[in-house]
């Protein structure tokens, strides 16, 4: 049975269709996996042994009545709990919410759902979303597969992590400063934030609006295209959902896999290196462009000016909307209450459920965002951090005036033990200096594995930026490089991670 | 409760000058709410009416209602404002109960509408022109029923029950620019300009406005200065005066408090009050200093709206005919004086009367009948006379029945008095209570035989040719037959016999 949890997506749908292996039994294996191996890892917050089992069978029936399968009927996957699913525990990694059963489905669930992928479970995250390690979970942090003492990046450590200990071959992130992507350069991982508007936010529990975007996790490119395909398209519940025919990413990763990058500009953003930045990363990082070279790519060195005020911007924003966002849990409707005993007031009711049901990293950007918005502060603070986003949308501009795609180390070091910046809230908010540009312009991002870094053998993830509605390049360029790689070592990386 | 002596309404107005702002809700009357599809009816079961948006459940995102935008644009057209060519919603952040996200969904310093304003026509025919300063889109809050306590606040409540069922209603708010110069009229124009936004609204089409079912709210701020100051005084914000009456009562009690106040050497605080409809005064509400802060931002989860310049000119050019000029037309067709109009007005007999006209009366029969017996009628029972026991088909009935001879003045007012009563329609009462003219020669003419026989010496008189003199016997008849004797026949009877 090590086939089945070690199958991509596309191999494991393919074998479904062809009635190599029924849908059950790949559900099975998968959840026979995490019962064997989450103790260790805890990728996932709750299992839906249930659920998928049963949208497993409903693929075998609809296959043995001849009905026509969809190209991902019967695939599992590991859902990051930030989206509603009806009927089953919905936290968001944080105790406010615990026992919170969503009397509905997020649009995004009722895709897989209608695609016939079988949801296993919900899995961990930085509470609402807010960090870098999946450390800021309420229920306790996520191990990296690689190194069980080291974290799985964040947000989306568990969906990431899920995928790298084989189990699940696709997962569900979000990326709202990077919370898909350096997850996935951290373990090893393919994660893609797909431009905003693309993917429908409804039932996505907000973080930051106007920059949370859901998004494929997959061990290939591949197979988060086809993913990315499955969950894109116009959303009429989310007004921010851009009304367009979703692009022919399967096909660019396919024409990608074939290894001809010829005409293909590339641009080094000169500012993503440097201080900070661990010297094993960019060495991998530094290989990967000559790789794009030799595929045929032409490469040159871009400069982004204002990519230096993007993480202090992003710290103003995204606390700003995530301040006014999580004034919902208010212990009224839904979720936790403390201190009703009868003598108290709604106020205090909702103060005292605020104060333990929220963690310190959630309260601190709560409390960064209702001071930025503040009446006297608002043009300081909000007003010029939407200023500097604008300048960033033009340095991406400028840039893709001259570049099909832009590329950078995703995350400027390997995983990092767990605790070691649980203190510094600043060294924590580096690991996504590169990733935040794209999430205030709004553009598409993928992170694909490039190797290991020789100091500590842990994963390095090469970052591919392409133009809002353009993510078909990212497809194109993350295969080509994947392939070459795979070619040079062998074997995909995950391959030389350590068993569990 | 502070109790406090007021200064006498014109010794307030001999020193101080009013300066008041009106700030008007009005529930659109959309079928659905403003950024939900959930259904927008009253009276449903609490809490049937909503779904994850409105309830703000985490992950549920709003979508915003297109005829809610539509509406908005109506309104800010009809009150001359100008439309703007892009605008955004912003939320509005402050904790309470019934309100699902602790933000409601509103607009800023963007408005869809801004700088307009509204003639009204005051008692005396005067037109006073209140400037409006915007008309903003937002979503209604749910409501809380405070159970237990003894004034059904919140102060003293056992426990509260929530209703969503009016979460994310749309709401137009309309706030006006500073009304200045009103003088002793500003409560009179503050009723004068609810009742003529009022008028308008309904002509819009746009919500039935009405105000004792919390369709239209206002909210009176006023402040006083001293004669010949610039600046303006601290303002006091009477929330949610729910009648044409009240508006007119806050005003006037507001002045009448400010002045105490300040003629005691006193500031006014920057506060909130409730308006006490039992005795007209106000009490304080909450304090609201300027360090209150909503931590306005534009709404993320929502796309700017751009009326397209062709749209909101198809959408000016189908304008109704605005209440104002619709008033001035009706005047002069009906051929009636200023203050005859201004009585029709305030009797809002307007409708009642066109519906009477449309039934097949005579406008000034029509006229006649609602404001004379029927606007009596309503006087004396309280109700207003749209919500009187007749319809104006009934009353154009009776009209007919008069002009046919079938009835005189003193049965068509039986009549109306019996189908007030519940009796049946005219034709009804007529039938039931035998109420018709009598004017068969045979029935008459023994009643005209005993007039004469009674009243020998007024005979004698019409014998010597003073016809005039008929008249008394005439009354006779009339007397006799109840009233129900065709008054014209029996006169000639008289004179046949006498001649
Ligand atoms: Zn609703």
């Amino acid at each position: 049975m090590t086939d089945l949890i070690r199958n991509t997506a596309a191999e494991t749908a393919a074998a479904i269709a062809a009635g190599e292996v029924s849908a059950v039994e790949v559900a099975q294996a998968h959840l026979d996996r995490i019962g064997a191996v989450d103790e260790k890892v805890h990728a996932f917050l709750h299992v839906d042994t249930e659920g998928a089992l049963s949208a497993a069978r409903a693929v075998d029936a609809k296959r043995a009545a001849g009905e026509e399968l969809g190209p991902l009927a019967g695939v599992p996957l590991a859902l990051k709990d930030v989206f509603t699913t009806k009927g089953v525990p919905t936290t968001a990694g944080s105790k406010i919410l615990e026992g919170w059963v969503p009397p509905y489905d997020a649009t995004l669930t009722r895709r897989l759902k209608d695609a016939g992928v079988v949801i296993l479970g919900k899995t961990n995250m930085d509470e609402f979303a807010m960090g870098s390690s999946t450390e800021n979970s309420a229920y306790g942090p996520t191990g990296n597969p690689w190194d069980l003492s080291r974290i799985p990046g964040g947000s989306g450590g568990g969906s990431a992590a899920a995928l790298a200990a084989y189990e699940a071959p696709l997962a569900i992130g979000t990326d709202t400063g990077g919370s898909i992507r350096q997850p996935g350069a951290v373990t090893g991982t393919v994660g893609v934030k797909p431009t905003y508007g693309t993917v429908s936010r409804y039932g996505l529990i907000a973080f930051s609006s106007s920059l949370d975007q859901g998004g494929p996790c997959a061990r290939t490119v591949l197979d988060a295209a086809l993913l990315h395909e499955a969950i894109a398209g116009h959303d009429p519940l989310d007004s921010t959902s851009i009304d367009a025919p979703v692009l022919p990413l399967v096909a660019a990763a396919r024409q990608g896999a074939g290894g001809d990058l010829t005409g293909v500009r590339v641009g080094v953003v000169k500012e993503f290196a440097g201080e900070g930045y661990q010297a094993g990363v960019m060495q991998r990082f530094n290989e990967s462009v000559e790789i794009l070279r030799g595929l045929g790519a032409t490469v040159v060195e871009l400069s982004c000016p204002s990519f230096s005020y993007a993480l202090p911007a992003y710290y103003l924003i995204a606390p700003s909307e995530a301040s006014s966002n999580l004034a919902r849990f208010d212990a009224m409707r839904y979720g936790l209450r403390v201190g009703d005993d009868g003598t108290r007031s709604a106020e205090d009711v909702t103060a005292l459920t605020r104060e333990a049901g929220f963690g310190p990293e959630v309260k601190r950007r709560i409390i960064l965002g209702t001071y930025a918005l503040s009446s006297g502060y608002y043009d300081a603070y909000y007003g010029s951090a939407q200023k500097v986003r604008t300048l960033i949308t033009q340095d991406f501009a400028r840039s893709f005036a001259d570049v099909d795609v832009l590329v950078s180390p995703t995350t400027p070091t390997t995983a990092f033990p767990i605790g070691e910046r649980a203190d510094d809230p600043m060294a924590m908010y580096l690991a996504d200096l590169c990733t935040i540009p794209s999430n205030l312009a709004g553009n598409s991002a993928m992170s694909v594995p490039c190797g290991l870094a020789p100091e500590d053998n842990l994963p390095v993830g090469l970052q591919i930026i392409a133009p809002a509605m353009a993510d078909d390049r990212l497809y194109r360029v993350g295969a080509a490089v994947e392939a070459a790689l795979n070619n040079q070592w062998g074997h995909p990386l995950l391959e030389e991670a350590p068993a569990l | 409760m502070s109790v406090i002596d007021l200064v006498p309404y014109d010794e307030a107005l001999a020193a101080y000058d009013p300066v008041m702002g009106l700030e008007v809700h009005v529930e659109l009357g959309t079928a659905t709410k403003m950024f939900c599809g959930c259904s927008t009816e009253l009276g449903a079961e609490p809490n049937s009416q909503t779904c994850p948006t409105c309830l703000g459940l985490p992950g549920a995102l709003p979508v915003v209602n297109e005829i809610g935008v539509e509406s908005a644009v109506k309104i800010g057209l009809a009150l001359n404002c100008e439309i703007a060519e892009w605008c955004r919603f912003a939320r509005k952040n402050y904790f309470y109960p019934d309100m699902p996200k602790n933000f409601q969904t509103s607009q800023y310093d963007e408005p869809i509408a801004f700088n307009g304003y509204l003639d009204v026509t005051l008692e005396d025919g005067e037109v006073f022109r209140v400037q409006i300063e915007r008309a903003h889109m937002e979503e209604d809050t749910g409501k809380s029923s405070h159970i237990g306590g003894a004034t059904g606040r919140i102060h003293g409540a056992s426990h509260s029950l929530l209703d969503y069922n009016r979460a994310g209603i749309p709401l137009i708010e309309i706030v006006t620019k500073p009304i200045e110069g009103a003088g002793s009229r500003a409560p009179e124009v503050a009723k004068a300009y609810v009742a003529e936004l009022r008028e308008v609204i309904k002509a819009l089409g746009v919500s039935e406005a009405r105000m004792d079912k919390g369709q239209m709210r206002c909210d009176v701020n006023l402040s006083l200065r001293p004669h010949g100051r610039e600046e303006f005084g601290t303002r006091s914000e009477t929330k949610n005066v729910n009648s044409l009456r009240s508006v007119e009562r806050a005003a006037r009690f507001e002045i009448q408090r400010h002045a105490a106040v300040l003629n005691e050497g006193g500031s006014i605080v920057q506060e909130t009050r409730h308006f006490h409809e039992e005795d007209g005064s106000t009490t304080a509400g909450r304090i609201k200093d300027n360090a209150e802060d909503y931590r306005y931002f534009p709404e993320p989860d929502l796309v700017p709206v751009a009326p397209p310049r062709e749209w909101v000119e198809e959408l000016r050019a189908a304008l109704p005919e605005m209440p104002r000029v619709r008033r001035e037309r009706l005047q002069g067709e009906w051929g009636i004086s200023d203050l005859e109009m201004q009585s029709v007005l305030n009797a809002g007999a307007i409708e009642p009367i066109l519906e009477t006209i449309a039934a097949g009366a005579p406008a000034d029969q029509a006229r006649k009948w609602w404001m004379g017996e029927l606007a009596r009628h309503a006087n004396e029972s309280g109700a207003e006379l749209g919500a009187l026991p007749i319809t104006p088909a009934q009353v154009a009935r009776v009209s007919e029945l008069v002009a046919a001879g079938s009835l005189n003045d003193k049965l068509a007012r039986q009549v109306i008095e019996a189908v007030l009563a519940g009796e049946g329609g005219p034709d009804e009462v007529v039938a039931g209570r035998g109420l018709a003219v009598v004017s068969d020669d045979s029935a008459l003419g023994a009643a005209v035989d005993e007039a004469i026989a009674a009243n020998p010496d007024v005979a004698a008189k019409i014998r010597d040719g003073k016809v005039a003199a008929a008249g008394a016997l005439v009354g006779a008849v009339m007397k006799a037959t109840r009233g129900q004797a065709d008054a014209a026949r029996v006169k000639e009877l008289i004179l046949e016999r006498l001649a």
